[in-house]
């Protein structure tokens, strides 16, 4: 643990650093508050009583852990669908490039008409933007296999499930998880965006209230806690892939 | 009349690539009697890998006939033990529990083979690394695990694809050793074994019988006899009778009269 916290030094003292120098900036370089608001203000804003703060957390925070968990699910049960059946690779895949080549962000205002207003449309969201990677590893992770290890199963003639179940979906797991990582990044882009286009609810209109009321600490106050929750997920993430698959490079702890 | 574990008669396997059909095996005719263990060399692109997995029913043979044990092979045949170049241990599992993966994938209650699978491990000297990662054990302690494995449900028959060839030098005079005591040189109920192989010592040294194979397309040169006596041990590899045997097979293998070489290996 000692260890740990020599190791972050570094960064906990830069970070330190440039708090100091934002606040000096804006002390003594006479930068106008909403072009640039101090830090001392953003934590003022960040425990503002008259936000709900609260309530805008936990919105969003549905909101993207909901975007992750969609993300995450369809991901892996699409790649599961690719790698299983060469038909199914040569009809779905196309069509999946077709979707990720799209601006999806340019589609959250039809997922308006389409779904309503609320969190759900949040959620699709920021599923959308993140599910690809998610596709395309698993894919990936259930054919990079050792060839000898498919013919190991047909010699105890163990049926393709099996083999699927105990060798090929366990051999993807660093795959998917190193996806999982960028998806969690993704939901929250996604969850954020949604919340701009139409929400009465969460950080991301918090956002766009302050940009009205050109209250900028506002803003950077909500900014803080959508890394946090962000953070939160990416390490919640990263513990994952310590217990499913320590064995797996760079896992080791 | 012999007792035949395999029998190929006029095996041939032709494949397509993008560059049309190759000819992988021609016309392979063998008899391995129960019990015998047959080393197949030969130059690379040889077939010999192919004729092993022909031989497992993993790979299609284009003509010919394959009976193991009287019974003809159109598919995987069952109660095959095989053991790859490559240990391919599944990384996320103890050493245990990859010995153990046979009697799950074949649909049986791993918890039956345990003690047998303690057994095995305690004879290729693995005791007290059955609750280990594949990552923690050298190469030879991998390898010998894959063995394990391979014998797990006491197949009649074991394949082996150059189980060795990845060892340094030393671990593999220790593993063929190793690998005559499991197979079973003093007792009565010895399996029969395929086993593929580059080196001719290690051929000469295992082997009842040596199938020197030709490449492109693969056929059988020459089956030579190893009548030295067992149990072998690393004297029989100084033996002169050794030294001729090999000799003969390295002959063979560079297309030259016997004894044209006067012992001179070029390389």
């Amino acid at each position: 643990m000692k260890d740990k916290l020599i190791n972050y030094l570094p960064a906990i003292l830069l970070f330190a650093a440039l708090i100091a120098a934002w606040q000096a900036a804006v002390t003594f370089g006479g930068l106008r508050p909403y072009l640039l608001p101090s830090p001392a203000s953003v934590i003022e804003a960040m425990f503002d009583p008259t936000i709900r703060w609260w309530g805008h957390i936990w919105a969003t925070g549905i909101a993207i852990l909901g975007a992750f968990l969609l993300a995450a699910l369809s991901g892996v049960f699409l790649g599961c669908l690719v790698a299983w059946s060469p038909v199914i690779n040569r009809a779905l895949m196309p069509f999946l490039v077709f979707l990720n080549t799209l601006p999806k962000v340019a589609i959250a205002p039809l997922f308006l008409i389409w779904v309503g207003y609320g969190i759900f449309p949040n959620i699709l969201m920021g599923a959308l933007i993140g599910f690809f990677p998610v596709v395309i590893n698993t894919a990936v992770g259930l054919s990079q296999i050792d060839h000898d290890m498919i013919d190991l199963g047909r010699v105890f003639s163990a049926p393709k499930w099996k083999v699927f179940l105990k060798i090929r979906i366990p051999n993807a797991y660093p795959y998917i998880l190193s996806a999982l990582k960028v998806t969690a990044t993704s939901a929250v882009v996604g969850a954020i965006v949604g919340e701009f286009v139409a929400s009465q609810h969460g950080l991301g209109y918090v956002i766009v209230t302050s940009q009205s009321s050109m209250n900028t600490a506002l803003a950077f106050a909500a900014l803080i806690y959508i890394s946090l929750i962000g953070l939160v997920l990416f390490a919640a993430v990263g513990l994952l892939s310590r217990l499913l698959a320590p064995w797996a490079e760079g896992n080791e702890a | 009349m012999d007792n035949y574990s395999i029998q190929l008669d006029r095996v041939s396997m032709t494949y397509d690539t993008a560059s049309g059909p190759v000819e992988a095996l021609r016309d392979i005719n063998l008899n391995v009697r129960q019990g015998e263990f047959i080393s197949l060399v030969g130059p690379s692109g040889c077939g010999k890998s192919t004729l092993l997995r022909v031989v497992a029913g993993l790979r299609e043979r284009s003509q010919g006939s394959i009976l193991v044990d009287g019974v003809k092979v159109d598919r995987p045949i069952p109660n095959v033990g095989m053991v790859f170049q490559a240990a391919v241990l599944l990384k996320w599992r103890t050493i245990l529990d990859n010995v153990l993966l046979p009697a799950e994938l074949s649909g049986k209650k791993p918890k039956a083979y345990r003690n047998r699978a303690m057994e095995l491990l305690e004879l290729t000297g693995l005791t007290g690394f059955e609750n280990k990662l594949p990552k923690e054990l050298s190469g030879g302690m991998q390898q010998r695990a894959a063995i394990c494995r391979g014998l797990l449900m006491d197949p009649e028959i074991l394949l082996m694809d150059e189980p060795f060839g990845a060892l340094d030098a030393m671990t593999r005079d220790e593993m063929n050793l190793e690998l005559l005591r499991i197979w079973g040189e003093s007792s009565q109920t010895r399996k029969t074994v395929l086993f593929v192989t580059h080196s001719i010592p290690e051929a000469v040294l295992l082997s009842d019988r040596v199938v020197i194979m030709s490449p492109r397309p693969g056929r059988i040169d020459t089956v030579l006899d190893i009548d030295l006596p067992r149990p072998r041990s690393l004297e029989t590899r100084v033996s002169p009778a050794f030294g001729r045997l090999s000799m003969q097979i390295y002959d063979k293998l560079l297309g030259r009269e016997p004894g044209s070489g006067n012992g001179f290996v070029p390389e």
